[in-house]
């Protein structure tokens, strides 16, 4: 078994989906940090079978992770320092979602104005519904089944 | 500055305040007549609207500004492919204010999100037409002299008319409505319209035939029937004429009932019943323009004492 030695200072996202971890790795623009970053993929799990996790060897504070929230909520943020975990980061649901959904509306201006960025804002937050900013089209796919299109 | 993009962007007071515009530039004509001398409206619409267009162009002219524009999309820079966003920045050159109709939901807000002036959003596809639901709420005032405290029936396509929905929404901001939905069952209103008026605890009826509730309205707003929008001709044939408002079934209605349409009217209302007084539809058009014209007042910034 291949193993992914522990981290001094920085934040582990454990129980990705197997597969997501690629695609929550350009989510959060981990490609332009310079850090240290390891992606696990298929890692056995008890839990899931399978799993993805992303340690990343930088201050948690600097990152803005609450897209995750939107992405999967099963995915837990291990603070680690000295090599520990000192906490466990929660996520909220971001106000607003800038291109990590596609409105699917084909009478929406986004289907062709050029340039324009898809945005869904969170219209109701106990229900966890999010709309288009522009033709407020709610987005109908359950948060699970969200994949990244741009 | 401010744009108009639906009818709830302006809350009940700012409302109240320019409903009470519109009813001083009815009462008062002619103390508005330059009030926009110098100023001038661009009438951008991307899919014809001869009535909505005319309607702001007469609104401007009433003040003593100008208009320039164009009427759809092939005579505008659009056939060329020119973007939205770029096309409000040129707009922003020329025009003080912007009323934009569009096919694309959400045009006009991208249009507000780019521009330099004030833009109106003069209906964009099925989502949004709010200057009609402020011509409703300004007849509904300017005729009963309250927008609270009425039974209101909504009459016909139920599901897919824009126009109800966003007057259901503005009305559920005042106090003591009751709504009666008058239907077929393939054009009932959709359950978000349900769902928001159970939050707020708003009473709904959802009914079948027209004849079976005149007597209990204080208002009726009438809206069309379309035959495609039925499964089979069967049904349409069987409904049709449940829906269409004559002089038998206004005789079952009370003396002050109003009828109100968005037009253009098709069959819905027989021609006999323009005749009876209590008919608004056509001055609900004339409301049109006077609360045009207060919109672009308040959106200009401009007082007239």
């Amino acid at each position: 078994m291949l193993n992914v030695g522990k981290i001094e200072e920085g934040f582990v996202l454990d129980h990705i989906r197997a597969g997501k971890s690629l695609s929550i790795y350009h989510h959060l623009q981990l490609d332009k940090l310079d850090c240290t970053v390891a992606i696990i993929k298929n890692a056995r799990s008890n839990k899931m079978g399978k799993k993805d996790i992303l340690k990343v060897e930088c201050d948690v504070d600097m990152m803005n992770l609450d897209v995750l929230a939107f992405i999967d909520h099963n995915i837990t943020v291990n603070v680690i320092r000295d090599g520990e975990i000192v906490s466990k980061k929660e996520l909220m649901l971001p106000k607003e979602l800038k291109n990590i959904i596609r409105c699917k509306n084909p009478r929406c201006i986004t289907s062709i104005e050029q340039g324009l960025p898809h945005i869904f804002v969170l219209a109701d937050e106990k229900k966890e519904i999010y709309r288009c900013k522009y033709c407020e089209e709610k987005c109908t796919d359950s948060l699970q089944e969200q994949s990244p299109l741009l | 500055m401010r744009h108009l993009m639906s009818p709830l962007d302006f809350s009940v007071e700012e409302l109240e305040r320019l409903f009470d515009l519109a009813g001083d530039i009815e009462a008062h004509r002619g103390k508005y007549a330059h009030a926009c001398a110098g100023k001038k409206l661009a009438t951008c619409f991307y899919e014809p609207s001869t009535r909505t267009r005319l309607s702001f162009e007469a609104a401007m002219l009433n003040l003593g500004g100008s208009v320039i524009g164009f009427s759809d999309a092939a005579s505008s820079s659009a056939s060329k492919g020119e973007s939205v966003s770029d096309t409000i920045r040129v707009i922003s050159c020329f025009a003080d204010i912007c009323a934009m109709r569009h096919p694309k939901e959400g045009a006009p807000k991208v249009a507000a999100e780019r521009s330099s002036i004030p833009v109106i959003n003069a209906g964009d596809g099925g989502h949004q037409h709010p200057t009609q639901t402020l011509t409703d709420l300004l007849t509904i005032r300017s005729l009963k002299g309250r927008l609270d405290h009425f039974t209101i029936g909504l009459c016909g396509d139920l599901k897919f008319g824009r126009t109800v929905h966003s007057l259901i929404n503005a009305l559920s901001r005042y106090e003591g409505i009751r709504f009666i939905f008058i239907s077929p069952r393939e054009l009932m209103v959709p359950d978000y319209v349900t769902e928001m008026l159970n939050e707020k605890n708003i009473p709904y009826e959802e009914v079948i035939r027209l004849e079976s509730i005149m007597h209990r309205l204080d208002m009726l707003y009438m809206t069309r029937v379309q035959k495609e929008r039925f499964f089979n001709e069967e049904d349409y044939v069987r409904l049709k004429d449940f829906y269409i408002l004559d002089r038998a079934k206004m005789e079952l209605a009370g003396p002050d009932m109003l009828v109100l349409h968005p037009l253009p009217r098709v069959n819905e209302i027989a021609v006999e019943v323009d005749e009876d007084p209590r008919a608004a539809y056509f001055r609900q058009v004339q409301y049109g323009v006077y609360v045009r014209m207060a919109l672009i007042l308040t959106l200009l910034d401009i007082h007239v004492h």
